[in-house]
């Protein structure tokens, strides 16, 4: 193995100023401000999305970055891939960087499959002609050759993300970084780019990986990183970093069961999250109302723009699934801040702990603005609740539901005894 | 082997040299842009080609009707919707690349959120489209010469430069604006109004020598001024505009894009923090 740097990262750190007044985002407002106060002092809050992180990453290695939502890995990767640029310290990049932060950006909906694919390619900086080298097996490894002149909006998800991750997989960058690409796709095309991705590091190149899913970090890299607050707080073997992640997951459990986005993100995204239980501290006692609650930044409406969540329980299985597809959904046709509340009236799930994942998607162009996972970390009890001669044991199920029982004698007329249980 | 050279990421690194040279490289995403806004431009309307052709006619169509017939102005003795739609051509490729500068970093925001690439590129990709639809209306013009008979001058040969004159003024302009418009948004519901401005303040709809002689060099301020009327000297054979005038539509053209590219480049390592 080359031991030749491809990432040097010294003292790096990303600010964000986020406004505690309300910031002028209008000539006119700003113009206002400078009247009224004109001396006074930018006094707004920051907020260090990345602090000090150095580390150094040798040609051909494939490595992982995992963290809690906030905790710097957008930020970093931004500033890898040149989108940002640092407050502090610096970062020397040896090598053609391509990144694929999301997948599909800057497709567009009304182009046929093969004209995205040379805008695609273009944006991710390709030549025309590389493309054009490529193009054959950019399309087999998506396999839509069929429907490669059919505009993109009459592509299924799947076909969609096949197409936009194919493109980027053969950009042959000497550094390749993926952002989370993986939440997309089902299980076969999953295991694909995972190859996909082994196989661009067993040609000498480097290979970033951030993902969620512990699985596909510890199948495809032997060193990770690992992010807290902002600071490069572990960075040796994937194994003890998950069991590092997995410690601070822990330590974490008792945070309040809330979200609340790093500033400095921007676009579609979910502000603050919030499960309102019935009880303190995130504990909810089963069958009573509960309701989530989440703030949402809408700058971009789209038409089709979609908000949904899962709730997951402690092995990461979706337990339940809640939506907003609303088809005169306001926040698909204007753009602001706004406030969804989910309520159910009798929530059902089994003793246990929950966090919740967000979805804000757009339907028609498959993008996917911003998925957020393991929000809001919360438990139900069934506390006040009896169960004759059996206790609750965590595990038994994930869901109870209300039911009654009727007990008679069989082929008598007697009356029948009865009972249940029920919210 | 790759040149081993890093590429240092620091704050307010800024490498003019580098920067040039991979506008440069990504001259295929211009391409690219381009292609994708004529096509869609394209696909998506009923019309098409035939819109690109009638706009400027209506537009002729509407000023011959409101200023040459109602106001009765003076075409100086040509056709009166030729005098208009000659000017009008190279206004609407004035206005054309300005509008679309203007709103090309908001209305591409999650590429520029999400992708990095040289960021020049976006402002510059509007051209190709404004210039395609500048020559569609020119043959149209053109067309319009020989159904009422008018020959070009040698003036015509001028051309070239009242175009390049109209692209730079309108890309330097468009720069600043694009730029302002990512902080601040309200630029994009000023701009159109200053455009409309801009147009009556501009020889489009009458000759400069109509302007009264006291307000003259007032008048010719507006860089625009010199550069309409040349270009309706070259299509026409007007009178030209006086070289004085001209000189400052130059000086105002290079200031423009100097200044545009220097604060586009000022405010574009932000772009993606406050976009």
């Amino acid at each position: 193995m080359s031991s030749e740097a491809a990432i040097i990262a010294r003292g790096v750190s990303k600010r964000y100023r986020i406004g505690h007044r309300v910031r002028p985002t209008t000539l006119a407002e700003r113009l206002v401000l400078a009247i009224k106060h004109p001396f006074a002092q930018d006094d707004r809050d920051v907020l260090w999305a990345l602090q000090n992180c150095s580390f150094d990453i040798s040609r051909g290695d494939l490595v992982g970055i995992i963290g809690r939502n906030g905790a710097g890995k957008s930020t970093l990767l931004k500033l890898l891939s040149r989108i940002t640029e640092p407050t502090e310290g610096e970062i020397l990049m040896y090598g053609r960087v391509g990144a694929l932060l999301e997948v599909g950006t800057g497709f567009h909906p009304e182009l046929t499959g093969r004209e995205n694919v040379y805008l695609n390619g273009t944006i991710l900086g390709m030549r025309r002609r590389e493309i054009a080298a490529r193009f054959d097996e950019i399309v087999a490894f998506a396999e839509v050759e069929r429907f490669l002149d059919t505009p993109v909006k009459h592509y299924s998800s799947g076909m969609y993300v096949r197409l936009a991750f194919a493109v980027a997989a053969h950009l042959e960058p000497e550094i390749l970084i993926v952002d989370e690409v993986l939440a997309v796709g089902d299980s076969e095309f999953q295991r694909k780019c995972l190859g996909k991705m082994e196989e661009v590091a067993h040609t000498g190149r480097t290979v970033l990986f951030v993902s969620h899913n512990m699985q596909a970090i510890s199948t495809l890299t032997k060193r990770t990183l690992v992010l807290d607050a902002g600071a490069c707080v572990f960075d040796g073997t994937t194994s003890e970093g998950i069991a590092h992640y997995r410690a601070m997951q822990a330590s974490h459990a008792d945070a309040p069961s809330s979200y609340r986005a790093a500033p400095g993100t921007n676009g579609n995204r979910v502000v603050e999250a919030r499960v309102h239980t019935s009880e303190n501290e995130g504990s909810h006692r089963w069958g009573k109302p509960i309701r989530f609650e989440f703030l949402l930044d809408v700058p971009e409406p789209a038409s089709t723009l979609s908000f949904s969540f899962k709730v997951f329980d402690a092995d990461d299985r979706a337990v339940c699934h809640l939506w907003c597809f609303a088809s005169d959904a306001r926040f698909r046709r204007e753009s602001g801040r706004y406030r969804l509340t989910f309520d159910v009236p009798a929530f059902r799930l089994f003793q246990g702990s929950y966090t919740i994942s967000t979805f804000l998607s757009d339907r028609r162009t498959y993008t996917e603005f911003e998925g957020l996972s393991q929000l809001c970390p919360f438990t139900v009890t069934m506390e006040g609740l009896e169960r004759a001669e059996y206790e609750w044991e965590t595990g038994d199920c994930v869901y109870l539901e209300d039911h009654r029982w009727t007990l008679a004698r069989d082929g008598s007329a007697d009356a029948a005894q009865q009972g249940g249980f029920h919210v | 082997m790759t040149a081993a050279a890093p590429l240092r990421l620091a704050p307010g690194q800024r490498n003019i040299g580098r920067e040039f040279a991979e506008t440069w490289q990504a001259r295929d995403l211009l391409y690219t842009f381009a292609d994708r806004d004529l096509r869609l431009r394209y696909r998506q309307t009923a019309l098409g080609v035939v819109w690109v052709v009638l706009q400027p006619l209506i537009a002729a169509g509407i000023f011959t009707f409101v200023f040459g017939k109602v106001a009765h102005l003076s075409s100086d003795g040509r056709p009166y919707l030729l005098f208009a739609f000659a000017a009008l051509t190279g206004w609407n490729l004035f206005s054309g690349i300005l509008t679309r500068a203007s709103g090309c970093l908001v209305g591409n925001s999650s590429l520029v959120s999400r992708v990095y690439f040289p960021r020049l590129i976006l402002p510059l990709s509007v051209m190709p489209a404004a210039l395609v639809d500048f020559l569609v209306s020119l043959g149209m013009y053109a067309v319009l010469m020989l159904v009422y008979g008018v020959t070009p001058s040698a003036a015509l040969l001028t051309l070239p430069l009242w175009m390049l004159l109209l692209c730079a003024g309108a890309f330097g302009a468009g720069l600043v604006t694009a730029s302002m418009t990512v902080k601040y948004r309200d630029v994009q519901y000023v701009l159109p109004v200053a455009v409309q401005l801009l147009l009556y303040a501009s020889p489009v709809a009458y000759a400069a020598a109509r302007v009264p002689a006291e307000w003259r060099t007032l008048y010719y301020l507006n860089p625009l001024a010199a550069v309409i009327e040349g270009l309706r000297w070259s299509l026409l054979g007007t009178d030209p505009p006086a070289a004085g005038a001209v000189a400052w539509s130059v000086t105002a053209a290079v200031l423009a894009v100097a200044a545009g590219v220097v604060v586009f480049r000022r405010m574009e390592r932000s772009f993606a923090d406050v976009i």
